[in-house]
């Protein structure tokens, strides 16, 4: 690790403000950036700590009735604060582990969007609206390919807000070693339609399988899309799936994410 | 009060709690990175990023004016130092001695692995040494790298060393006289059964990393290295008398609390010469504490054998030959004991538990671009055990036979049994043991628990291995004449305190295997008094009489037998005091429950009369008997320990994914006589908790360049509790060893070498039952390798 200052600020503005220094980086439960500074693979001069911003945390639900949860809040607090959402909570019960969940928060690893990360396929999965500093982000339109975002420099997330869907689940195929998402489905029934969001299989980051949407928007059963499949092409081959093998899991974890959908 | 039985002062039977544990889990070990000396420096090493390359230059210039720098130290410091030494000359088929490559402490012209060491930059601070290996600038021009060991071997491939004739370290092979004849009986089978198999190379992966610490007195011309060894006395001759010339009586190494070892800790490695040189150089101690990424760079990996094995069997389903091929990496510079591994220690297991009357192993170890390979916990018997026992399993399927059946028929049932791969098998009951584990894993009942599986939309398999492995390395004469440029005795010194406490100062090394609580059971029992009034000492050279370490599973048959050797020494000369201060013959003393008897008499002394007086030798025979009673003891085995097994393995594959979970996992081993039965349950939990991570999880994978892929435990996936299931274990029907004084045969490989086979017959059985043709899947059986075996089948 090189050596850095350390910011703590206790509102939004602060922390925007602090962010403006050069080489600053913001530090949510840094279940990514400290590891990537212990490699010495980041090297930022200050470091600005969200967790003491006591505004960004925390669950609600708005007039619409909307799940509102701050960014700052962690995947333990998720899992036990969304049972309403049986399939966002269901999918923050599984992230990492104990230390990760304890940890780790909703608006960081949106942030950083990693292509294998779980979050990523719930609120594409689920319509959900990011919440930043500055404005509002449509889902659709935050995640821009693997650990790319439509946030701009220095903004920060605060809050996302979910519709909560009729029914919900997620079906997660852990890669072994790091126990991320190898394929995470993640299925949403809305009284307008059905949203599918596909994590950890494709080159360009979390996607929607249109095609499965409307075959479970007809019948949401999992037989309905039983004959459906993606291509392999465009899918993650590494060592521990092949762009074929991934393509498959899409359609076993989808239908698994319906079939237990709650 | 005398004690009645064994367990009552913690002899041997008895399962007494670690006691080392009370400071493992207080936080109050000393590990060796607990340690820290006045004044001491930090090392970083500046690791090679590419497989292979020519070094021109290293511009040192910028680094060398950071803050905090001592010294930047490159291969030029250590011209004058002795290679890494191997300490295992295998001779090969033709009678040549092995090609043998110098492996310098810091790389001289060239680098030949990833990680391997370029420069070492020492300064006041670890972070400072690091901000200045990143202001080194390396001239070194990238050169092809070879990984693949048949490509290793072609003409005109790029050589890893390009002083030596070839990347071929040797072509062994064994029996060579018996060569003829087994291809003889393999060309007159009724049946051949085949398979091509790879055993995958493992990082070791304890959960302590390396640590070195180097000191030198200038007052005095000593040196200590304070260091993470399962062997500090084989360090020390290792690191004196062949790198750094630095005679043992001024040369201390130290093995404090060490946190795992697997065999990764027996090698003599050149941080740890490193540290101790610069000590000298710079007058101040220097401590180098590995990263986990730096040890998957490294520390020594495990296994990476390409097998082809041969079984030829009669019209009667009995074995009559086999044979194999194998390939065994080597990695870029061979490591303390890395030829031993796929020669000594695979060869001559490969009988197995079986009465085949012809075996012919070929083996030919390659140089590659890679991170040595050397023992990982097994060593040679995994490898040996998983390809016969997958050639069995298939033939057993080919033939249309139960796998069983054609092991009891083919098994060694009398004993000693002189195998024809030099082996002379003491003991062993292997029908007991299947019988044992038949029971107990209820086999009987597979069938109605697979329609289950199969109801849930899962298929379910069984697989089957019985092993036998050689242990309680080693007799020294033996292994000499195979290669071994060391000794493979133990020792111990049992040193009696003047109120009848006992220190036992061990040549073993306990890093994990719980001898501080085991050992002390042994004296307890001999001399009938409690565990508790005897400690042991182990780790340093300075207190300990020199032994060769723990590994091979040899700690408590050769040196618990060393410390039997030495309590004997004791109890006879405390017979002679007894016999003196009781007025009687020492030949009519009787020592039981820690109290001397005169037979037929009611004359009798406390254990603790008799070792006062020993020290206040007042009434004591002193023109017979020297005061004092402390006795050393050297043990040599006359042959290796065989513990056998037999195991049972139930998967369910789940056929949409190809995820395999283990459902019921149960052993049967014979370890001959046991100790501690608690300790001996851990070891197998463990053992089979690292086979069943080589079997599904572990893989360690290089690219065509030679870069380390699984470098993280992002990507090499060991085991975690939730992959394993709960694991049953008997080791009730123990054959005692006939060859050592406590009949016992050593437990800390077996788990490791038993299981890999067991779970992948497993999936085979599983996948088959579902009408999958698939014969053979290569370990690790991850997700998606059993996902593209039944695309294909």
């Amino acid at each position: 690790m090189y050596s850095f200052e350390i910011e703590r600020p206790a509102t939004v503005e602060e922390a925007v403000k602090a962010l403006r220094i050069e080489e600053a980086m913001p530090l949510a439960g840094g279940q990514t950036l400290i590891p990537t500074l212990k490699q010495r693979l980041a090297m930022p001069s200050v470091l600005v700590s969200l967790s003491g911003i006591s505004a960004i945390r925390g669950i609600c639900t708005d007039d619409a009735g909307r799940l509102c949860i701050g960014a700052g809040t962690t995947h333990a607090e998720i899992r036990d604060g969304a049972s309403g959402f049986a399939g966002l909570s269901e999918m923050a019960a599984n992230v990492g582990d104990p230390a990760v969940r304890n940890r780790g928060t909703i608006g960081g690893s949106l942030a950083n969007n990693d292509p294998s990360a779980c979050y990523p396929a719930a609120v594409l999965g689920s319509g959900a609206t990011v919440m930043t500093d500055r404005r509002e982000i449509a889902a659709d339109d935050f995640f821009q390919g693997m650990f790319d975002t439509a946030l701009e420099e220095n903004e920060i997330i605060t809050e996302v807000r979910f519709p909560v869907p009729s029914k919900s689940g997620y079906s997660k195929f852990e890669q072994p070693a790091s126990r991320f998402a190898l394929v995470g489905a993640f299925v949403a029934k809305f009284t307008d339609g059905v949203r599918v969001a596909i994590t950890g299989a494709s080159e360009s980051g979390v996607f929607r399988w249109r095609e499965a949407e409307e075959a479970l928007a007809a019948n949401f059963d999992a037989a309905s899309i039983k004959n459906l499949s993606v291509p392999a092409e465009g899918m993650i081959g590494d060592l521990h799936g092949t762009p074929e093998y991934r393509a498959h899991l899409v359609a076993v974890m989808t239908r698994r994410a319906v079939r237990d959908a709650k | 009060m005398p004690k009645d039985s064994p367990s009552d002062h913690g002899g041997i039977g008895a399962s007494p709690k670690r006691r080392e544990d009370v400071r493992f889990l207080s936080g109050s070990g000393n590990y060796t990175d607990d340690i820290n000396l006045r004044g001491q420096a930090y090392v970083h090493f500046l690791r090679s990023d590419m497989a292979h390359g020519r070094i021109n230059g290293l511009d040192l210039s910028e680094a060398e004016e950071m803050p905090g720098v001592l010294r930047i130290f490159t291969g030029e410091d250590f011209k004058t130092a002795g290679s890494i030494p191997c300490g295992w000359q295998v001779t090969d088929r033709f009678g040549q001695p092995m090609q043998e490559p110098r492996h310098p402490i810091l790389a001289e012209t060239h680098v030949r692995h990833v990680g391997d060491p370029i420069a070492a930059i020492v300064a006041e601070t670890l972070n400072q040494a690091r901000d200045a290996a990143e202001a080194i600038i390396p001239d070194i021009e990238e050169l092809p790298a070879v990984v693949d060991m048949q490509a290793a071997l072609e003409d005109g491939a790029p050589k890893v060393h390009e002083d030596l004739t070839s990347n071929l370290c040797f072509d062994w092979g064994f029996v060579e006289d018996n060569k003829q004849a087994v291809d003889d009986a393999i060309r007159n089978a009724t049946h051949v059964t085949t398979v091509n198999l790879i055993n995958n190379r493992l990082v070791p992966n304890a959960m302590e990393p390396r640590v070195a610490i180097g000191d030198y007195n200038r007052g005095t011309g000593d040196y200590t290295l304070y260091t993470t060894s399962q062997n500090p006395h084989v360090i020390r001759l290792l690191m004196g008398a062949f790198v750094l010339n630095i005679p043992e009586h001024k040369l201390r190494v130290v093995a404090p609390d060490v946190g795992g070892g697997f065999g990764s800790k027996i090698y003599h490695y050149a941080e740890e010469a490193f540290c101790t040189f610069a000590a000298k150089a710079l007058n101040r101690p220097v401590k180098w504490t590995c990263t986990r990424s730096e040890a998957f760079l490294s520390d020594a990996q495990g296994r990476d054998h390409v097998t082809k094995i041969e079984l030829a069997l009669d019209k009667d389903n009995n074995f009559t030959a086999v044979r194999t091929s194998t390939l065994a990496n080597m990695g870029a510079y061979l490591s303390t004991f890395a030829p031993s591994i796929p020669t000594w220690l695979h060869g001559t297991l490969m009988a197995g538990n079986y009465k085949t009357p012809l075996v012919y192993v070929n083996v030919r170890a390659v140089f590659t671009n890679t991170i040595p390979v050397d023992a990982y916990r097994g060593a040679g018997r995994p490898e040996a055990t998983y390809q016969l026992e997958r050639v069995i399993d298939q033939a057993a399927r080919e033939l249309g036979v139960d796998p069983i059946a054609l092991r009891r028929q083919n098994f060694v049932t009398e004993f000693p049994y002189q195998t024809p791969v030099a082996v002379e098998y003491d003991s062993g009951d292997f029908n007991r043991l299947i019988d044992k584990l038949e029971a107990q894993a209820d086999l009987d009942g597979f069938d109605a628990r697979r329609k289950k599986s199969e109801s849930n939309g899962k298929l379910r398999g069984l697989g089957i291995n019985c092993f036998i492995e050689a242990c309680g390395i080693a007799p020294s004469n033996l292994v000499g004449q195979l290669g071994a440029r060391a000794g493979l005795y133990e020792s111990a010194t049992v040193r009696v305190n003047a109120t009848g406490g006992i220190t036992v100062m061990t040549g073993s090394h306990s890093h994990g295997q719980g001898h501080e609580t085991a050992f002390p059971q042994v004296v307890a029992d001999m001399i009938g008094i409690d565990a508790n009034m005897i400690e042991i000492v182990h780790g340093d050279t300075a207190n300990t009489p020199m032994g060769m370490g723990t590994y091979g599973s040899r700690s408590i048959a050769v040196g618990g037998s060393a410390m039997v050797r030495a309590t004997e020494k004791i109890i006879a000369k405390a017979k002679k005091i007894a016999g003196h201060m009781m007025e009687a013959s020492d030949e009519d003393i009787e020592l039981k429950d820690g109290k001397f008897t005169v037979a037929g008499t009611d004359k009798s002394l406390a254990w603790g009369d008799v070792t006062l007086a020993a020290y206040v030798p007042h009434n004591y025979p002193l023109d017979e008997v020297e005061p004092g009673l402390e006795e050393t003891a050297f043990y040599d085995p006359n042959n290796f320990t065989y513990p056998a097994g037999a195991y049972a393995c139930e998967v369910e594959v789940d056929p949409e994914t190809g995820k395999v979970t283990i459902e019921k996992f149960t052993t049967a081993d014979d370890f001959g006589n046991v100790v501690n039965p608690m300790i001996v349950d851990g070891q197998v939990h463990g053992g089979v908790a690292q086979g069943i991570g080589q079997a599904m999880l572990e893989n360690c994978i290089y690219d065509a360049d030679g870069q380390l892929l699984s470098a993280s435990y992002m990507d090499y996936c060991m085991p975690r509790a939730d992959d394993l299931p709960f694991i049953v274990v008997d080791h009730t029907n123990g054959t005692p060893c006939t060859h050592n004084p406590l009949g016992v045969k050593g437990c800390g490989e077996a788990g490791a070498i038993g299981s890999p086979p067991t779970v992948v017959n497993a999936v085979i059985d599983a996948l088959q039952s579902g009408g999958h043709k698939v014969e053979h899947i290569d370990m690790p059986v991850t997700p998606v390798r059993v996902w593209a075996a039944m695309q294909d089948a």
